[in-house]
């Protein structure tokens, strides 16, 4: 008996919720919740859409009432893209803040479990490859499956670039597919003016799915280029979910140091554009052929 | 892995005359991961040398043969030749900036001194590098407010005006320690002709080739303290405000917080006992006493400054040299270049709208920096946008190279001075647009003005980044 007037209890529970929440699923912002929940016509839809609130600049959001500094609180904002100054409502962050700093972590999210558009690797003319990963659950916990090609993903390679270039560039969505689609229009064509510079060129570019950086490594062998450099998506953050690394070494192989590695990371528009990462990039790999050498043995010369 | 750059500061002024060898460090400042970012770390005087009369000639010209001799000597006690100078200004100011004096200086001594040494003259600028020396320019940075610095030298007080570290205003009257001056007796042997109109508007009992008069001199100091005054927005205004303009007032609505005090005069607002007032043959001791005791000290907070006579001479040596961006393009062997005129695009000729006029308008606007009918090298200054795409990159490289048509038609190098970060993309399409192995320089970083000139030079940091001198109207 108990158990039945349990059930009922909770039956009705959820029925007052279910009817309570109802009429907010069917208006259309939460903005209005309290209007609908009083109006007679809760089926009706109103025009207009809600502000983006990702479109607002944190450096420049203020929301401290009475500061006795405004302009100086805001310098110092000016310099980092941290929370500051967005106070509080009691010992919590105030609504548009606490939505904002969800909506950023929300895009982080999207970041890392969408792909890279296949609309765009195929307007790019990017040859593309998948690791061994079967999908995005697999690639995030292991690490070493992002590394490694079956033999007909290599076979795929080879039959696509010409072997023992001097440079070959890849592409991989890495943990963010969402910083290849922001740069990789930008990067690329920056990055051959700058090589033609110097008399050098890279040909077919190979677009790797469920990539580790270390793939770049087999790369290497399996092509013999004389430097490889590989543009992928890095960790989202709640700054931006579009940075963009460049991993570039001087004949990689499996299994050699990291230290081998030279990186030039935090391409994206609040750090380094694009562009400008691009030609800096057609430098390096000139100085690594020059020198026959990357990563810390680069620094050294 | 720091990286110093051994510069000089030569301070050529109305009464005086001195030399400082200052080191600057630089580093790269960025993480390994990242794109490079070379600053300026720090600033150091190594040698400061001793402080001479400016040496004139007879026809009140600056005797430059003499100055030669002066610049000789101390690079000799401090151990160093030419060669090792890497950057420096000479800067010639107060009374002595007469045309003729500072062309023929500034040509004295530019490859003089050291070959990337600059010269520089121009109200606005002194006051500038004497607020920088003086240490006021960092005072107001890093207390976030708005300070002004007053340097009193012998022929000219030089206003500026600083807000959080940016430049707000400048100005630069007539005012000095060295507008009378007086021989061991005390007798009169030079008024400045702007004193002498005053001293005839108000009947005051002070002539030439007589024994000074303290009460009638103590109420021109008093007309000139006034005007100080003014000069900053305090009391009445005097009726000689207007005659003791250099160039131009303060025009800023800033509330001013702070103030400094620099040049020779600075040292007597000091001073607490005179022995004898007339020490240096001139009434700038005086002038200090009577600075000490006005309104200026009262209405502001007084800060103290790291420099007083030497304000302006620290600030060429250590304050004039900036260094560009870190990603840049640019062919070497153009460089060292000089005194190279600003054209900046306004805003206006860069929105979009324009876009594909841009061409043309730079065109236009170069025809204004025709000499005889021919063109000369000119600095292009370009605001840019933050993180373009390729295609606006592309297309901007385009519409320069159609601007500057004229110059690549004879043979000039090519200066690109762009704002946002840049250079080294808009660098590589001039490169592949531009005829093969075309001379140019492009650079970001550096902000440049219409009416500026600018100096790069050789590379430093390997070959990362360029010094570069930003001279605010040279000779106007």
């Amino acid at each position: 008996m108990d158990e039945l007037n349990l059930k009922e209890m909770i039956k009705s529970i959820l029925n007052e919720m279910v009817n309570e929440v109802s009429p907010v699923i069917n208006g259309s912002t939460t903005k209005t919740t309290v209007g609908t929940m009083q109006s007679t016509k809760p089926q009706e839809i109103e025009e207009g859409c809600i502000p983006d609130i990702t479109e607002i600049d944190i450096r420049k959001q203020f929301l401290v009432p009475n500061p006795v500094d405004k302009e100086g609180y805001l310098k110092v904002k000016s310099y980092t893209p941290a929370r500051l100054g967005l106070w509080r409502a009691g010992t919590r962050y105030m609504t548009e803040p606490s939505l904002r700093f969800r909506a950023d972590h929300a895009a982080a999210q999207d970041a890392v479990f969408s792909y890279v558009s296949e609309d765009l690797t195929k307007e790019l003319g990017f040859v593309e490859v998948d690791t061994e990963c079967k999908d995005k659950d697999e690639y995030l916990t292991r690490p070493d499956l992002g590394r490694k090609f079956s033999n007909e993903a290599i076979n795929t390679i080879k039959g696509a670039v010409k072997p023992n270039q001097k440079v070959q560039v890849i592409v991989g969505d890495g943990l963010s597919s969402a910083a290849v689609e922001a740069n990789i229009k930008d990067i690329l064509p920056s990055l051959q003016q700058g090589l033609k510079m110097f008399g050098l060129d890279f040909g077919q570019v190979v677009f790797i799915k469920h990539c580790r950086v270390p793939a770049m490594d087999s790369i290497g062998e399996t092509t013999g280029a004389d430097v490889v450099c590989l543009l992928i998506g890095e960790r989202p953050g709640l700054v931006t979910s579009e940075s963009m690394s460049a991993y570039i070494a001087y004949k990689p192989t499996i299994g050699m140091p990291e230290a081998r590695r030279t990186v030039v990371s935090n391409i994206h528009r609040q750090g380094t554009p694009a562009v400008e990462a691009g030609a800096y990039i057609a430098e390096i790999i000139k100085k690594m052929l020059d020198n026959k050498a990357s990563g810390l043995d680069l620094k050294e010369k | 892995m720091a990286e110093t750059l051994l510069s000089v500061g030569i301070d050529i002024g109305t009464s005086t005359t001195q030399l400082i060898l200052s080191e600057l460090s630089m580093e790269n400042m960025a993480s390994v991961f990242t794109i490079p970012r070379v600053t300026i770390t720090d600033k150091k005087v190594i040698f400061k040398s001793e402080i001479i009369f400016t040496p004139i000639l007879q026809n009140n010209l600056i005797d430059s043969d003499a100055i030669k001799t002066f610049v000789e000597q101390q690079y000799k006690r401090a151990g160093i030749t030419k060669s090792d100078i890497q950057t420096g200004a000479v800067i010639i100011t107060g009374e002595t900036v007469r045309k003729e004096n500072a062309q023929t200086v500034a040509k004295a001594l530019s490859g003089f001194a050291g070959d990337f040494v600059v010269a520089t003259a121009g109200p606005d600028l002194e006051s500038i590098i004497a607020g920088k020396g003086a240490g006021t320019y960092s005072y107001s940075e890093s207390q976030h407010l708005v300070a002004a610095n007053l340097d009193i030298g012998g022929g000219t007080t030089n206003l500026v005006v600083f807000n959080d570290g940016d430049i707000e205003d400048t100005a630069c009257f007539d005012i000095g320690g060295r507008l009378i001056k007086v021989d061991t007796n005390e007798i009169i042997r030079y008024i400045s002709p702007k004193v002498k109109e005053i001293i005839k508007r108000e009947a005051l009992d002070i002539h030439l080739n007589e024994k000074i008069n303290l009460k009638e001199l103590d109420k021109l100091l008093d007309i000139f303290i006034q005007v100080l005054e003014n000069s900053i927005g305090l009391g009445k205004e005097s009726p000689y405000f207007d005659l003791l303009i250099t160039n131009k007032p303060l025009n800023t609505k800033l509330k001013i917080k702070c103030i400094s005090f620099s040049g020779g005069v600075a040292d007597g607002i000091t001073k607490e006992n005179l022995q004898n007032s007339f020490v240096y043959g001139d009434i700038g001791l005086l002038l200090g006493k009577k600075i000490s005791s006005s309104l200026l000290m009262k209405a502001f907070k007084v800060i103290p400054t790291v420099e007083t006579i030497r304000a302006t001479v620290v600030g060429a040596g250590s304050h004039t040299t900036d260094i560009s961006g870190s990603t840049i393009t640019y062919k070497e062997d153009i460089l060292p270049i000089k005194n190279i005129p600003i054209l900046q695009l306004s805003k206006d000729d860069e929105s979009a709208n324009n876009y594909e006029d841009l061409g043309d308008i730079i065109q236009e606007k170069v025809k204004w920096f025709m000499v005889d009918g021919e063109v000369q090298i000119i600095g292009l200054g370009v605001e840019g946008v933050h993180s373009p795409s390729f295609q606006f990159i592309q297309g901007l490289a385009k519409e320069i190279i159609k601007g500057l048509d004229m110059l690549i038609r004879d043979k000039l190098p090519l200066v690109i001075i762009v704002k946002e970060d840049m250079a080294k993309a808009l660098g590589n399409s001039l490169y592949a647009h531009l005829p093969k192995d075309y001379p140019f320089v492009c650079i970001d970083s550096i902000h440049v003005q219409n009416g500026d000139y600018i100096d790069i030079g050789k590379p430093i940091a390997s070959g990362s980044v360029l010094p570069v001198v930003v001279k605010t109207l040279v000779f106007s």
